[in-house]
């Protein structure tokens, strides 16, 4: 993987944090081992990794000081640089983020773009062999998203830095990654090339592009050949196909109808809940429905109206067994 | 019955205008020892207060608590404490420190200790510990992600040691018993105020106690300010 762009792809809650904290040398992993290069690393040895690799956090911190201090704080603990070596640094991370101007303002003061754009700056400025970015875009604004996204790559095409960027964007994995790992719920589900992830069946693709209503359970067959899955004691999702064993399904968000009461159909799935979340992106209206897991929904705006269900309404969710899709 | 205290405060300002030497090397004896114990106890309070705001372990909390707690501790008790350890006859009598300015100085420095403690401890607990992880992963040793901690938290620190002088500057307890408040040596605002008193030279003490107070009332203006911003 040295030298390329790896995409940690998956929800958020799925575990890739956690992964690029352990990379990163931030924490131990509970069990399993870590490798950097053909090196195994123990848990006392997390040093290497610190020295080898940084990581850009989602959530933009700062030391209470200017952009440009807070750049040069990784260079200042190394006792080697002189100050103008320091200052030149740091001027050309500032640049490759094309924040040059910004040297002097405080840092807590910028946009969060521009936040991020300093953090990735600062992480830059140290040039370590391995670069560890969580979800660097996320909640900015598409202009800010583009810069990073062209320092991203020329970073790597560069200075060949190794990357590993953690991201429950797929447009992002594909746009920017040669290698993607799919992770769901702590577990790497599927590694690959980019050809490899994107290409094929879109099953895989399908699930992880909407990143909800992914379900994983133990499955067995019922009398009439469908597969029960039973994800916790109290949910179980039937689905059109057989498959036994540990397994992980997806539900189109489209293909679950919402009803105020239980209707009368040929629907195999239906499941009691409470809305806990409404989000409006235009005509269509997406539902987050507490039935003991967590369900995303998409109906119309103008059905939420006639329905005249709001957060914390009952609502009953609905949706055939060929509407559950094998992972 | 209001003829001696009015005479007294004209006679203070008096002694405060004409710049009376006397006075004038008390304020400065007083200013000096106090700062002294506040430089000695910031040394060892900073380094506990760091491994307490940041650091996970086992009585930790009886720790803080206990620190909390002696922020109230009776000026006269500690000095009691320190004279026993310190006189003649006791287990530390051999040092020959009881009635020296640096004696006064220790023992400020030890009862301004749980308020340094406790001050900063809250104030490095209240700085985003993410910022410890960012320090980390920028290449700081575990000392260095606790010292940019700190830096972080230094408004909180500065505010503690504000807090240390000035209970360190208006205590009379500790500068009476281990001070001895011999003239020229170890006489202080507080034990000055005190002795004049009892001696009668009411236009001196009231002097001094008007200088007490527009220095520590100083430091409380400054503190209030500094912990609105």
């Amino acid at each position: 993987m040295k030298g390329t762009i790896t995409t940690l792809l998956g929800p958020s809650g799925s575990g890739k944090t956690t992964l690029l904290r352990i990379l990163a040398g931030l924490e131990n992993p509970t069990r399993g081992t870590i490798f950097y290069g053909n090196r195994m690393i123990t848990n006392g040895e997390r040093n290497i990794l610190r020295q080898n690799a940084t990581m850009v956090f989602q959530k933009s911190v700062f030391f209470d000081a200017t952009v440009y201090n807070n750049v040069a704080y990784g260079l200042k603990l190394k006792e080697d640089l002189s100050k103008e070596e320091i200052s030149n640094k740091v001027k050309e991370a500032l640049a490759l983020v094309r924040l040059e101007e910004f040297e002097k303002r405080r840092a807590e003061k910028l946009s969060g773009g521009e936040q991020q754009r300093v953090s990735l700056a600062r992480a830059l400025v140290l040039d370590r062999q391995l670069l560890l970015l969580d979800e660097p875009t996320v909640n900015i604004d598409p202009k800010n998203v583009s810069i990073i996204e062209e320092t991203i790559q020329r970073v790597n095409r560069e200075r060949k830095t190794t990357i590993v960027l953690a991201t429950h964007n797929m447009f992002q994995a594909e746009a920017l990654s040669q290698n993607v790992a799919l992770i769901l719920e702590g577990t790497v589900k599927q590694t690959g090339t980019k050809q490899e992830i994107f290409g094929k069946s879109n099953k895989y693709l399908t699930s992880f592009a909407r990143l909800e209503n992914v379900f994983s359970g133990v499955s067995e067959i019922s009398d009439d050949y469908t597969s029960i899955i039973h994800v916790d004691d109290k949910l179980s999702i039937e689905a059109a196909f057989n498959s036994a064993g540990e397994i992980s399904v997806h539900v189109r968000p489209e293909d679950i109808l919402v009803s105020t009461r239980p209707l009368q159909s040929s629907a195999r799935n239906v499941f009691k809940g409470r809305i806990i979340g409404i989000t409006d992106i235009g005509p269509i209206v997406r539902l987050t429905v507490d039935a003991g897991k967590k369900f995303g929904v998409q109906i119309t705006k103008k059905s939420l109206n006639e329905m005249s269900i709001n957060v914390g309404s009952e609502v009953y969710l609905t949706f055939k067994a060929s509407a559950v899709n094998l992972i | 019955m209001t003829g001696p205290i009015i005479d007294g405060i004209i006679k203070a300002f008096q002694l405060l205008f004409s710049l009376d030497p006397e006075v004038y090397s008390i304020v400065l004896r007083s200013l000096y020892i106090s700062g002294l114990a506040v430089v000695m106890a910031t040394l060892w309070s900073l380094p506990i207060a760091a491994i307490l705001g940041l650091k996970n372990f086992r009585g930790k909390r009886f720790l803080r608590g206990s620190f909390n707690a002696f922020i109230g501790f009776p000026t006269v008790v500690l000095g009691l404490l320190l004279f026993l350890l310190f006189s003649r006859s006791g287990p530390l009598g051999s040092f020959g420190l009881l009635f020296t300015p640096l004696m006064i100085s220790i023992g400020q420095a030890i009862l301004i200790t749980p308020i340094l403690v406790s001050f900063i401890t809250s104030a490095v607990e209240a700085i985003d510990l993410s910022l410890r992880d960012l320090a980390r992963t920028l290449g700081s040793t575990e000392i260095q992600a606790s010292i940019a901690i700190l830096r972080e938290a230094s408004g909180g620190v500065i505010l503690a040691i504000l807090a240390a002088f000035n209970r360190a500057f208006a205590e009379l307890g500790v500068a009476m018993m281990v001070g001895g408040n011999i003239y020229g040596r170890t006489r202080l605002l507080t034990t000055a105020i005190a002795l004049e008193t009892n001696r009668g030279d009411i236009p001196f003490s009231i002097a001094l106690g008007v200088i007490l107070l527009a220095i520590v009332y100083t430091l409380n203006i400054t503190i209030n300010y500094l912990r609105r911003r």
